[in-house]
């Protein structure tokens, strides 16, 4: 393996016709890592996850996946890769057995290491009593698992995982997590992911935020609310832009103007909460205060709203 | 989910099995089929209904070779085994598209699989739910009017496995191609069944020297049409080859034919494959 990671990504690039999805992306990733691709939809980070697992074909930039060049040595990744898609993957009509052995057939693992690898999986994920029922008898939640256990058949040392809480509901997704930090700390597997959930960016080690192509940031989570400073104030008023600047001109502080609201960074020695109050009061809908979040870290990064940038590049698509 | 202790497991080293692949994803489609009794309904009891009504309804009407020829019932028979055939093979290859919508398609596009064991994989799997099938059907040769000998008849089930194999290629190279099992039906109307018609099922190959140019235009396309190939070696082994004044392509001349459009086929399929459809992007 080239150096020590695991993915090693330069001047990423892909488009769709004319449609930029992707624009000179570079990260690396280490091994061992739960890393989260976090953004609203239409950012990129499916077509990021296609590209990392060969589905799409790489047009523009060098990837680097497990030590192999993705353009030349597809098929030496695709063997060390394990894949659960956004949508279902799963045969319907078939047991959850005969699923399992249908995907490590493509891998080449039959007869009693496969027996043994499945029984194993399939524990793991508490699915070993349902081996006979046939998928389209499971519930939405058990389906998932059923696509974990298939992705992990085949000893991959790299998981990739697209909008795996999709559909779930939060204890199946807090069951989804407690099993991707056991794979980290029993197996040492590298799991990389993408969601559009603010609180699975919490949980990962290090995040990368996508905005409409661009990789926008990329560090911890901690480490990136930290860069924000001090707590967040948020003001709800009539008119943002006439209060952002006399509030500029009157504290020396500029707020962010971010989909009609204004956002500025509250210390304990400026104690802009009172004097804003006091100054302004009357111009002010609602004030709020908080300690930073992914939501402020991507409006600091972006200008714009998690939610309304979700709604505004659905509607781009 | 359960917490369970292990020892880290390292992983073996694994190496892509093609021909595991190949019977896994054939085995599969056999599975599917099988839980699906609509299908095997519809896929044998159409051809048969064909053959019941027309051979009934039409044996008076037809006199197709000449006086001591076979009936058309007779003569209709080896038509409707390929009509089962493609019936069968077709739509078994119709599970690509399925397969595609409903995302197994990915799993398969992201392994270390080569396109072409995943190609006959489905083939063969469609290939050996078709022929097995016809297969069973051929049973109602004890129904007509012939008098066929054992190896002849081996002789045909040979003829139909190459037959079941060239349309499930075609089947394939023409699903890929669709996002939808209803513009796959539409090309099945538009393109198999007039080359089911066209190929000597219905009615034979009119001769070249005596005929105008709508029968010459008509001689050419029935010429060319592959099916042709596959019920011709099936006549000369049930009824023999066919008398009178018509076109008519030897067991020597159609085999090696069959064999060409095999091939020619699952090439197809195999270079087709490498496309990538929006379907694949779930």
């Amino acid at each position: 393996m080239s150096g020590q990671q695991v993915i090693d990504v330069q001047g990423l690039g892909y488009q769709y016709g004319t449609r930029v999805a992707l624009r000179d992306i570079s990260f690396q990733i280490q091994p061992g890592e739960v890393f989260a691709f976090l953004g609203p939809n239409g950012s990129g980070k499916t077509t990021l996850f296609r590209v990392l697992s060969t589905l799409l074909p790489l047009q523009q930039g060098t990837v680097q996946v497990l030590g192999n060049c993705l353009l030349e040595e597809p098929d030496l990744i695709r063997r060390q890769l394990g894949v659960v898609f956004q949508a279902p993957s799963l045969d319907r009509k078939l047991t959850v057995a005969e699923n399992i052995r249908c995907q490590a057939a493509l891998y080449g693992l039959s007869g009693n290491r496969l027996a043994d690898r499945q029984q194993e999986v399939l524990e793991q994920l508490g699915l070993a009593d349902r081996v006979e029922e046939r998928v389209e008898t499971l519930s939405g939640g058990l389906k998932r698992r059923v696509e974990l256990a298939k992705s992990l058949v085949h000893y991959p040392q790299l998981l990739l995982l697209d909008e795996p809480s999709t559909g779930l509901d939060p204890a199946a997704r807090s069951d989804l997590w407690n099993y991707l930090r056991f794979l980290q700390g029993e197996y040492g597997l590298t799991v990389v992911m993408t969601t559009h959930l603010l609180e699975e960016g919490d949980r990962a080690d290090r995040i990368g935020i996508l905005h409409r192509g661009d990789l926008v940031a990329i560090d911890r989570p901690a480490t990136l609310r930290s860069e924000l400073g001090g707590d967040q104030i948020t003001i709800r008023c009539q008119q943002p832009q006439q209060l952002a600047d006399q509030i500029e001109n009157r504290f020396d502080v500029i707020p962010h103007l971010v989909d009609g609201c204004l956002r500025l960074p509250e210390s304990a020695e400026r104690g802009l909460w009172e004097l804003v109050k006091t100054e302004f009061g009357e111009q002010i809908d609602s004030m709020t205060w908080g300690k930073p979040t992914l939501e402020d870290v991507f409006i600091h990064k972006t200008g714009h709203q998690f939610a309304t940038a979700l709604v505004a590049d659905e509607d781009a698509l | 989910m359960n917490e369970v202790t292990s020892e880290p497991t390292a992983a073996p080293p694994l190496r892509v099995r093609p021909w595991l692949v190949v019977y896994v994803l054939s085995r599969r489609e056999f599975v599917r089929f099988f839980r699906q009794f609509n299908r095997v309904v519809g896929a044998i009891g159409t051809p048969l209904l064909f053959w019941l009504l027309f051979g009934a309804g039409l044996h008076q009407s037809f006199q197709v070779v000449a006086e001591d020829g076979p009936q058309f019932r007779e003569y209709f028979f080896p038509g409707t085994l390929v009509l089962i055939l493609m019936f069968t093979a077709i739509f078994a290859s119709i599970s690509i598209i399925e397969d595609r919508r409903e995302g197994f398609l990915q799993s398969v596009l992201v392994s270390p699989v080569p396109p072409w064991a995943m190609v006959l994989g489905k083939i063969l799997g469609a290939t050996l739910i078709a022929w097995i099938q016809v297969s069973c059907c051929l049973v109602l040769v004890l129904m007509l009017d012939v008098d066929v000998s054992w190896l002849r008849v081996l002789g045909m089930i040979g003829v139909l496995f190459l037959g079941a194999l060239t349309l499930s290629s075609i089947g394939f190279v023409m699903a890929w191609n669709m996002e939808s099992v209803q513009g796959f039906h539409a090309i099945m109307n538009l393109v198999l069944m007039p080359m089911w018609l066209l190929s000597g099922a219905f009615f034979p190959v009119p001769a070249l020297a005596s005929a105008g140019t709508g029968q010459q235009v008509l001689h050419w396309v029935m010429r060319c049409n592959p099916l042709t190939y596959v019920v011709a070696p099936l006549h000369e082994l049930l009824n023999g080859p066919l008398g009178g004044n018509y076109w008519f392509p030897s067991l020597t001349t159609s085999l090696p034919l069959i064999l060409f459009f095999l091939v020619l086929a699952f090439t197809l399929a195999c270079r087709v494959s490498r496309r990538r459809m929006q379907g694949d992007l779930l």
